[in-house]
């Protein structure tokens, strides 16, 4: 028989109950549930740098650029996975050249150029603007030249006009938080506005996808830096890590009450499609709900970042701890989205069964080209580093 | 007093100015030709969608040649169920006619995936026996002819 339909009548074996002929396989995979964690980095590094640079939290400065070029990073493999997914990649580019405002997706175009070239580029040209001046004196054959046209032609470096610089990026950072926060707010949309979809539709989605997107961009940027450091053999500065800590603990707190008010909301409304949500959250989504999402991803961190707060002693040991409390809230993270997205599509719409999904390994929708598209924002951001070293910034004289 | 333009600004219009032509030029030969001919989306994939891959023959095509199987559903419970309901899709076979290009489903999870005991479906719907106490180890066809299945075998 045809792959395609032995495939079918594999997964038809595993359904339980009543399903509808079109939810026996899964639209959306993997990749769809990469595409939102990735996203949801850029939104969340960028809100981070925002922080030292809006909000004056000076101690957060040697996160500062890191967060900025994590974030570009990652925005630029932001639309890979759906690419991949898709399966199309010679007319991917079509999203982008006919943006629409009258659909949720065709809209993307206009929300990721707005916020890449409007935001990202510019706020980073602004800050790294008197540095690469500076480089391109210094440097010799090509890269004076890589530095000299990034630079646009802007040689200017007089008081003035660096105190332009600051300025317009300051202008940058004010309307780049509502970008980020349409950006991701955007994606948590794409769910929630699927109104035959008990489990997505609920106009909280955007801000649940927005603080899961902070606490997730918070704590990649610290990871980040701890591991730059480490690479580069400096101290990693704990006051650093405690303050970046104390902002993931107030945004875990509040990403852990919308999402425990989003779910109260559903228990105590009980609509018809309650029963088959408790089932799916009981067998289905057990282990990446309760346990790698609630558990590993939130209580533990939780706890954890509170007891930090007044633990002062063995230094070595509390960097260690955030390490891990870093990528325990990343898995808590990852599975949300992936309960999200998967768990969505695993009940049938007629509340009476359930599909089951496989992730495959190899293709262009499968686990290894996940992980690929999760590994080469760091390729992309080892380059940038080495291209903008933040430690090799010229520090403008006040 | 003469109003001040920082030089970042004129420099940055213009390279914005030049992102927006290149992207306006690229959008004019990347557009594909019928896009918005009716609507925001491209009119030729109506052709393309009225045009896919034929693989269902459908029942007529098969009891062109299978008379004698059209004969014995006919008389039984599985007269409504269509030939490629269990067989899969049918053209290859219906153009090549060999039998390596149609699937002929046996074993008991396969009737099963209708026939299993499951509390979501009406009893008075289908029929239904529980895989782990009817006949355990026996195959269906065994006893059930799949075209004609109230018409026991010897």
């Amino acid at each position: 028989m045809n792959p395609h339909y032995q495939h079918l009548y594999d997964i038809l074996a595993h359904s339980q109950g009543y399903i509808f002929p079109n939810e026996i396989d899964l639209q959306w995979g993997i990749l769809i549930v990469v595409y939102p964690f990735i996203t949801g980095l850029v939104a969340g590094a960028f809100i981070l740098a925002s922080l030292e640079r809006v909000f004056k939290v000076k101690i957060l400065k040697p996160t500062y650029q890191i967060a900025l070029l994590t974030a570009l990073s990652f925005l630029l493999v932001a639309t890979l996975p759906l690419i991949s997914h898709l399966s199309q990649p010679q007319r991917a580019y079509e999203i982008m050249i006919t943006p629409h405002s009258s659909s949720a997706m065709a809209i993307f175009g206009f929300v990721y150029l707005w916020y890449l070239m409007v935001v990202l580029l510019l706020e980073i040209w602004f800050d790294y603007r008197h540095s690469m001046v500076v480089w391109a004196n210094e440097k010799k054959g090509v890269m004076k030249y890589v530095y000299k046209i990034l630079t646009l032609g802007v040689n200017d470096i007089s008081p003035r006009t660096l105190k332009w610089d600051r300025k317009l990026g300051y202008i940058i950072t004010v309307v780049g938080i509502p970008s980020a926060f349409i950006l991701h707010g955007y994606v948590g949309f794409i769910f929630g506005s699927i109104k035959a979809n008990p489990w997505w539709s609920t106009p909280l989605m955007p801000i649940i996808f927005l603080f899961s997107a902070m606490v997730s961009g918070i704590s990649m940027v610290m990871l980040i830096y701890m591991v730059i450091s480490w690479f580069r053999k400096k101290a990693i500065e704990v006051n650093v890590l405690d303050s970046i800590g104390k902002f993931l603990f107030f945004v875990l707190i509040l990403d852990f009450t919308l999402e425990g008010l989003d779910q109260i909301q559903r228990i105590y409304e009980a609509e018809e499609s309650f029963e088959i949500i408790k089932l799916l959250v009981s067998s289905k989504l057990y282990l990446t709900l309760f346990v790698s999402q609630g558990l590993i991803g939130t209580i533990i961190p939780l706890i954890t970042l509170a007891f930090l707060q007044f633990y002062k002693h063995q230094i070595r040991l509390k960097k260690t701890i955030y390490f891990i409390i870093g990528l325990l809230v990343l898995v808590g993270v990852y599975s949300m989205r992936w309960n999200v997205v998967i768990g969505g599509q695993l009940f049938s719409k007629s509340f009476a069964g359930f599909t089951s999904f496989k992730v495959g390994l190899i293709g262009l929708d499968g686990t290894l080209m996940a992980a690929f598209w999760i590994i080469l924002p760091f390729g992309i951001l080892a380059f940038l580093l080495w291209l903008l070293p933040p430690w090799k910034m010229v520090e403008p004289e006040e | 007093m003469k109003f001040y333009i920082p030089p970042q600004i004129p420099r940055l219009v213009i390279a914005f100015a030049i992102f927006i032509s290149l992207f306006l030029v690229a959008r004019h030969f990347l557009v594909p030709d019928t896009f918005g001919k009716y609507g925001h989306y491209r009119a030729a994939s109506l052709i393309d969608n009225a045009n896919p891959e034929i693989h269902y023959a459908g029942q007529q095509a098969c009891f062109d040649c299978h008379q004698d199987i059209e004969d014995l559903k006919a008389k039984d419970v599985h007269s409504d169920i269509h030939c490629e309901v269990c067989h899969g899709p049918g053209e290859k076979h219906v153009l090549s006619s060999e039998a390596a290009d149609i699937f002929k489903p046996s074993g008991r999870e396969f009737c099963g995936s209708c026939h299993a005991l499951n509390a979501a479906k009406p009893k008075s719907a289908i029929f239904q026996i529980d895989l782990n106490k009817h006949n355990v180890g026996k195959n269906c066809n065994e006893c059930h002819n799949p075209h004609q299945p109230w018409e026991m075998k010897k």
